[in-house]
């Protein structure tokens, strides 16, 4: 039974391991035989691409919020609504729960990428090696999560086709709409740039050249 | 840099190295039904199940035909004070049809329409010889890492998601109702799922492995 501590990684192991099939090659090896992936044991160019599509997602973010969403026009009004006056406007209707959905999606899930992939980046240089376990799964979060900010470009989307009702109302998409949906875009590039595999690094990788490899462990 | 190799090289055939941690492993295929998870950071490594391909291929045909027929029909119906108007999934794609928004109407219709036919597409392709005792499809490499790569950009749970919203969003503006692509599109993001809880990556590598064929 290995113990957290003591599985060594490829690297440890001079090896490297493609990302795409997970098989194991001699750390020479630059293309993985099995699915033709390119393999690098620690994409050093990571980094930067990873702060590269970052920038870009934070400043697509900036007129996606001072930008019109969509706008309404009825018989009586034409409104025009940014994404967080639009949530202000749900609220107001009182459907709570819907303007909670958007503002999580579009507000929060967004902001709070932009700072966990900043803190990831930056903990590579210097993190504690006792942290690796929460700051992966800060990571899978933001991977998982990330997509689901695309709900606003598609309620948009769907919106602005199907209210079409000549006089009586009808809804156009607002310059945000693409600014926004860039952003997100740009987020997960930025995201899949990172090579997770750096927050496993431990400082002084020698002493775990001895460790045994262990055997996968299944569960039903 | 690195400490000394102590796996010699012809033992490399049986490690497996987690794709998201680089932790090292034996590997050894688990009974079917069970799930081998990294120690360390929990991915799924490797989760062989009965019946795994030919499941795959009957779910990717059954979300072909759905997709495409979803195309067809309308999928939310809207109607306020005599005036009436339907929507189909590529109304809803093509809404951002002016100025600079084109270049959003392609994205969308990408991300819910095209990604995941072309998925559903790579995968029969890939599959289908394997499960039929043929040797791997040429290129099946290739197909399998692109299908791979366009996973996270299929967005067709989200979009569904999106159709609920939409729905609350312009109820106090007028009445909605679903059509029938909307139940074909749902019951889509249903199998996609399900299709997705039967793929065992590794066991699928290990079956197109060109130095494996017959």
């Amino acid at each position: 039974m290995a113990t957290l501590a003591h599985i060594p990684t490829a690297r440890e192991k001079g090896l490297v391991s493609c990302r795409r099939c997970t098989r194991v090659w001699p750390i020479a090896q630059s293309v993985c035989p099995r699915c033709d992936a390119s393999l690098i044991s620690r994409d050093k160019h990571s980094l930067s691409r990873v702060w590269a599509w970052w920038m870009a997602g934070v400043l697509f973010y900036i007129p996606a919020n001072l930008y019109p969403m969509l706008t309404t026009k009825t018989l009586l009004y034409t409104s025009e609504a940014t994404i967080v006056g639009g949530a202000v406007e749900l609220i107001h209707h009182g459907s709570v729960g819907i303007a909670l959905i958007i503002l999580i999606a579009s507000v929060l899930i967004p902001v709070a990428k932009f700072f966990s992939i900043a803190y990831l980046a930056l903990s590579v240089r210097r993190g504690d090696p006792s942290t690796s376990h929460s700051r992966h799964l800060l990571y899978e979060m933001v991977e998982y999560v990330g997509r689901w900010s695309m709900i606003d470009v598609f309620v948009v989307a769907i919106l602005s086709s199907l209210v079409q009702l000549s006089v009586a109302a009808s809804i156009t998409p607002g310059l945000a709409s693409l600014s926004f949906a860039l952003s997100v875009i740009f987020t997960m590039l930025s995201a899949q740039a990172f090579d997770s595999r750096m927050l496993w690094d431990r400082i002084d990788p020698d002493h775990t050249a001895r460790d045994n490899v262990p055997q996968v462990e299944s569960t039903p | 840099m690195t400490g000394p190799a102590a796996v010699p090289v012809e033992d490399l055939e049986t490690l497996i190295a987690c794709p998201q941690c680089d932790a090292l492993y034996h590997a050894h295929a688990p009974a079917k039904g069970e799930t081998a998870k990294c120690l360390r950071c929990h991915t799924v490594l490797i989760s062989p199940k009965n019946r795994a391909g030919m499941t795959i291929i009957m779910l990717s045909i059954a979300i072909m035909v759905l997709i495409l027929g979803a195309l067809w029909f309308p999928f939310l119906q809207i109607s306020q004070s005599g005036f009436r108007n339907s929507a189909s999934l590529v109304d809803a794609a093509l809404a951002f049809s002016d100025g600079p928004l084109v270049v959003l109407s392609i994205t969308v219709l990408a991300l819910i329409v095209l990604i995941p036919l072309l998925r559903v597409m790579l995968l029969l392709y890939v599959l289908w010889p394997v499960v039929f005792d043929r040797p791997p499809a040429d290129h099946a490499r290739a197909a399998f890492r692109w299908s791979e790569t366009l996973r996270p950009w299929s967005m067709a749970e989200i979009f569904a998601l999106g159709c609920a919203v939409s729905l609350v969003k312009v109820a106090n503006l007028a009445r909605i109702d679903f059509g029938p692509a909307f139940w074909m599109f749902a019951s889509v993001v249903v199998i996609i799922v399900i299709q997705d809880r039967f793929m065992c990556r590794w066991s699928v590598w290990n079956s197109i492995d060109p130095r494996h064929s017959r």
